[in-house]
């Protein structure tokens, strides 16, 4: 391997530690939702995708049945195909390596491979692997931790647990409201999930505005 | 370890990582032509907003399908505040967490 960017690694290590970090929050809402600690460590050490992991838990959370979890955490894998096409011939690797590179092919190992294009493609891959695998040990540590913590603590209302996981998402959600379309959008998917809460079983309504999201796609075109 | 394929919690966690994971696999091996449709690429960002804005709204204003207004909701608000001041994710999470405990137990 060649010599690594001090600034690149500088970079991947803390994306790492600030992302890693919020495995605390994800363990800790999986075992509130009802998983148990090695159920909440699996999610983390397979699944590896933070925003579909804590859509799982927060649907079965709520009642939801495991189709609808699945198929709200699904939808929001769907990026990283699309991350993986643009990371592809940038790794160019192949056999293990290419199920390795897929595996850490997440949001953060993009961003920051990505954001080392202009110093050159062997800074891109360094980024892409330091951040994949950083990401990944830290966010499986602090999972465990999480875990661990939420279930000696007992009732999670009683410690805040059942706001701090919406909270988290809204975390999560808030850089990514850019423009007015964005917010228009979060706003009316909010408002149709609540509309259809009392008439559809749980997960239903957040699948649903899966739809609104189509339909805001279609309309941006015309817009522009 | 008994793994029952029934039980809804495993049979998400199962079923979520091999999706995951396909998802991740499919990206490195297709074609970039087939996936670069601008369409299919905008409405591809605004799904993330979609469900994590109704997940936010179903954790924050719902119980049981029913909608109701408890210490969550002060706390999620307590949330929001903190992130148009710009507050760093852990304080918004400990801010909201901290609010909702303390009416939780004042009640």
């Amino acid at each position: 391997m060649s010599r690594v960017n001090r600034a690149t690694a500088a970079q991947s290590l803390s994306v790492s530690l600030t992302v890693g970090a919020y495995g605390v929050a994800f363990g800790a809402a999986s075992v509130a939702a009802g998983f148990t600690v090695w159920q909440s460590c699996l999610l983390s050490l397979l699944t590896f995708t933070g925003a579909s992991q804590f859509a799982v838990v927060g649907v079965l959370g709520a009642g939801g049945s495991a189709i609808s979890g699945i198929a709200t955490a699904t939808l929001l894998g769907v990026r990283n195909t699309l991350y993986g096409l643009r990371m592809a011939p940038v790794l160019n690797v192949k056999g293990l390596r290419r199920i390795f590179a897929a595996q850490l092919t997440i949001d953060e190992s993009t961003g920051v491979a990505l954001s080392q294009e202009k110093i050159g493609l062997r800074e891109m891959r360094q980024g892409f692997w330091l951040t994949g695998f950083g990401v990944f040990i830290f966010w499986n540590i602090f999972t465990l931790a999480g875990a661990l913590g939420a279930q000696a603590m007992g009732d999670p209302a009683a410690w805040g647990l059942d706001a701090a996981v919406p909270a988290a998402f809204l975390g999560l959600l808030w850089p990514r409201l850019i423009n007015k379309t964005d917010r228009f959008l979060a706003v009316a998917a909010c408002a149709l999930a609540l509309a259809m809460t009392p008439y559809f079983v749980p997960g239903v309504p957040i699948i649903s505005t899966a739809l609104l999201a189509v339909f805001f796609g279609l309309r941006a075109r015309v817009w522009k | 370890m008994e793994i029952d394929l029934i039980d809804p919690f495993w049979l998400a966690v199962i079923g979520t990582s091999v999706l995951a994971f396909l998802l991740k696999y499919l990206g490195h091996n297709v074609p970039k032509s087939w996936l670069s449709n601008p369409r299919i690429l905008k409405i591809n960002s605004l799904i993330p907003i979609a469900l994590l804005s109704a997940l936010v709204a179903v954790q924050s204003f719902t119980k049981d399908s029913r909608l109701i207004a408890d210490q969550r909701l002060a706390g999620v608000g307590v949330a929001v505040l903190a992130l148009i001041l710009r507050a760093p994710f852990p304080v918004v999470v400990i801010s909201a967490a901290a609010t909702s405990a303390a009416l939780f137990h004042l009640n």
